[in-house]
């Protein structure tokens, strides 16, 4: 059975570049691109939610069914 | 699934103004979370802050708020708890607010046991107005207005809050963000007076002085010095130096100051 990928939105106007997603991400499916975060390896992410619980800027959704 | 954060905060207020990882937003973000869980609703939720960058947080929620004076943030809470018990209060507010000029309010808020909660982001620091020391910045660290180190002992201010007669204290952190809600929640259940300190981070006015390289540093100090209270128990004293106890360090049931005030309503109207 093929793995469903989540959905992960970054809302650039609210991200203010601090790094805290990208760094601890388990599985480093995030990276910076220039100021703010994108997603680099979304195959990676095991849907922990920790970068959307950690963002301090409302910027991060992981969105899974 | 994504958390909706988007019901619980005023609209167009976003982005917010706290600094680029400063822990405010995301303690914020555990008191949504909680309050959301336990359903309750935005006309019967008042959240009440001081000044400070901490005491900003009111401003961005969809709800009853109060942003008052300076350290009084527990003065206005009594206030619209006493006019209304059945609301649920909250306070939120930094370590200066808290615990230097709103020291007095705080102790005796803890020592009447009025059903509210209290959430106190440490961050260490005045962050608002540059970085003067406030009573908890550890000794020897460096603030604006201590360049050379700290001498001051610091607040624990946990300790404080239990030794003023809390009966609900606990404590997190902001890079343990899965549980800030968790203390939350269990703080807003809590019949009397609950506080919540929540170990922050203001890389802008602390980090920088404290040769703290980014915020990612100063997350990884939080996540190395916190032990789970239960984790505690099993650890020596010399395992424990240096570190900071987590979780749910105090509860105790207790009558709680609106009901006994009710009782003392009853008295004297029996009396007359
Ligand atoms: C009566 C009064 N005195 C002093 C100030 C200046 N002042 C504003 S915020 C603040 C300290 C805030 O520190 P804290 O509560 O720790 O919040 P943080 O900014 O660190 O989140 C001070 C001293 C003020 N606004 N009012
Ligand atoms: S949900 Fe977890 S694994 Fe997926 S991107 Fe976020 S932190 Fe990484
Ligand atoms: S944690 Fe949030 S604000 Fe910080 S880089 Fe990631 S998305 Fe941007
Ligand atoms: S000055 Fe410090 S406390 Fe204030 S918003 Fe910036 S990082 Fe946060
Ligand atoms: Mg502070």
């Amino acid at each position: 059975m093929e793995k469903k990928l989540p959905k992960i939105e970054i809302i650039e106007k609210y991200c203010k570049g601090c790094h805290i997603c990208v760094e601890f991400c388990p599985t480093k499916v995030l990276e910076m691109q220039g100021f703010v975060a994108g997603v680099k390896n979304l195959e990676a992410c095991i849907k922990c939610m920790q970068c959307e619980l950690r963002c301090p800027d409302f910027a991060i959704k992981v969105i899974t069914d | 699934m994504a958390f909706d954060y988007d019901k619980w905060i005023r609209p167009g207020k976003l982005p917010h103004i706290w600094c680029p990882g400063c822990g405010h937003g995301i303690v914020m973000k555990g008191l949504i979370r909680a309050i959301d869980t336990l359903k309750l609703e935005k006309e019967n939720t008042a959240i009440v802050s001081g000044i400070g960058c901490a005491s900003r947080l009111p401003g961005y929620m969809d709800c009853c708020t109060l942003h008052t004076a300076h350290g009084r943030a527990a003065a206005f809470a009594t206030g619209v708890k006493m006019a209304k018990p059945e609301m649920n209060v909250i306070l939120v507010g930094g370590d200066g607010d808290g615990t230097a000029i709103g020291g007095n309010h705080f102790i005796h808020a803890c020592r009447r046991n009025i059903d509210m909660t209290y959430i106190i982001m440490n961050n260490y620091i005045y962050g608002m107005t540059g970085g003067q020391f406030s009573p908890a910045t550890p000794t020897g660290h460096k603030a604006s207005t201590t360049p050379y180190g700290n001498p001051d002992p610091n607040f624990d201010i946990a300790k404080l809050a239990i030794g003023a007669g809390a009966t609900f204290v606990a404590r997190g952190t902001a890079f343990h963000a899965n549980q800030i809600d968790k203390l939350i929640a269990e703080a807003i259940q809590h019949k009397g007076f609950s506080v919540v300190e929540i170990l922050d981070d203001c890389p802008t006015t602390y980090g920088r002085r404290n040769k703290y390289k980014s915020v990612i540093e100063m997350m990884n100090r939080l996540k190395e010095v916190a032990v789970p209270v239960k984790a505690a128990e099993k650890m020596t004293a010399e395992q424990l130096q240096g570190k900071v106890l987590t979780g749910v360090l105090y509860k105790e049931e207790k009558p709680h100051y609106t009901e006994e005030y009710a009782k003392v309503i009853e008295r004297a109207q029996a009396a007359k």
